[in-house]
């Protein structure tokens, strides 16, 4: 079987599940932290509901505990889906208080950490346990091949979740979306930059398309 | 006893690598496996599995490892393991022929404080382990 038939079945299979289900499906955004996930979250939130879900920061773990915005109705060309939105922590198998000491005091360093760590242990086990399908954002300027995507990318295969990868800051001039396409080229990979808006339109036709 | 002292100088001075087989392994529940790894690396040793974990194993090992990070104490580990030959299309060949959870590959787990990765490649994991 080639690959591209493989990734058809692939589709087809998470596609046949999502539609045997008529609650909105739970879409859990992963991936490393600072990647852009509470920016993508963020947009796709305001685009379809004019709400945001929350604070965007260059530190990383802003996002401590995991948000969710409920029934996002995405429609393009004639496919919608109705989504709940989970914006997670960023995974990672470790917390360095002493690195967040630099943007602010001991203390607050220390409980920013903890509720790091409490908001991946959540992510992981609602991975496990509560995601219908997942969007991994990835920061396209970054090297993707790293212990954490790869294992993070096998656990989502292992529970035969859907999964696009998303390749997030294309506005960045050492963006390499190739090198997201090379190193998993057995998910769809798709462009964007959420800070600018920048192919959006791209975004939501497969997210309706591949969830809905 | 002076051999019990320069035993545990020699612990003190050098870092100790638990190599543990595929074999010791098999018997054990996941947690018993997870609670192995951590013990050793909250110990401050670097823990190499022969066969690995399955990626429910090691969703669930960084899950208790966050439970466990404590500021001062513990941050956390490095954990790194050969990329599964054919990683970029293993899951679809894995689901067709039904063996994508198998855990056979090398794992390096370590304390995050002393553990650091310098080069890794599909053959080769290169690691520098500093005493903390």
């Amino acid at each position: 079987m080639g690959l591209f038939t493989g990734l058809k079945d692939s589709i087809s299979r998470a596609t046949d599940r999502l539609f045997s289900e008529q609650e909105p499906k739970r879409i859990g955004i992963y991936g490393p932290p600072n990647a852009g996930k509470t920016t993508l979250a963020n947009r796709i939130a305001r685009d379809w509901t004019g709400d945001a879900i929350g604070t965007e920061s260059h530190i990383p773990h802003e996002t401590r505990r995991a948000r969710r915005k409920e029934d996002v109705e995405i429609e393009r060309n004639g496919k919608s889906v109705t989504i709940d939105i989970v914006d997670t922590p960023g995974v990672t198998t470790k917390v360095d208080y002493e690195e967040f000491t630099d943007e602010m005091e001991k203390d607050d360093a220390i409980r920013r950490s903890r509720e790091a760590t409490e908001g991946v242990a959540e992510a992981m086990h609602w991975l496990r346990e509560d995601v219908d399908g997942v969007i991994y954002v990835l920061d396209s300027a970054e090297d993707p091949i790293t212990q954490v995507n790869t294992m993070l990318i096998g656990i989502i295969e292992s529970r035969d979740l859907p999964v696009l990868i998303f390749a997030n800051k294309i506005d960045l001039p050492e963006s390499s979306v190739k090198r997201i396409e090379d190193a998993f080229p057995q998910h769809k990979t798709v462009p964007l930059s959420a800070k600018e808006g920048e192919n959006m339109d791209e975004v939501y036709e497969n997210i309706a398309e591949y969830f809905g | 006893m002076p051999e019990a002292t320069k035993a545990d100088d020699d612990r003190r001075n050098g870092v100790q690598i638990d190599l543990i087989s595929g074999e010791r392994m098999e018997g054990l529940a996941s947690m018993e496996k997870i609670r192995m790894i951590l013990d050793g690396v909250h110990d401050g040793n670097i823990v190499i599995l022969e066969e690995g974990l399955t990626p429910d194993e090691e969703s669930r090992l960084i899950e208790v490892t966050m439970a466990e990070i404590s500021p001062d104490e513990f941050n956390g580990i490095e954990i790194e393991t050969y990329p599964k030959s054919g990683t970029r299309d293993s899951s679809l060949l894995g689901r067709i022929m039904g063996n994508d959870e198998s855990p056979k590959k090398l794992t390096v787990i370590g304390p995050a404080n002393q553990i650091e990765t310098l080069h890794k490649d599909e053959t080769l994991i290169s690691a520098l382990v500093s005493r903390s």
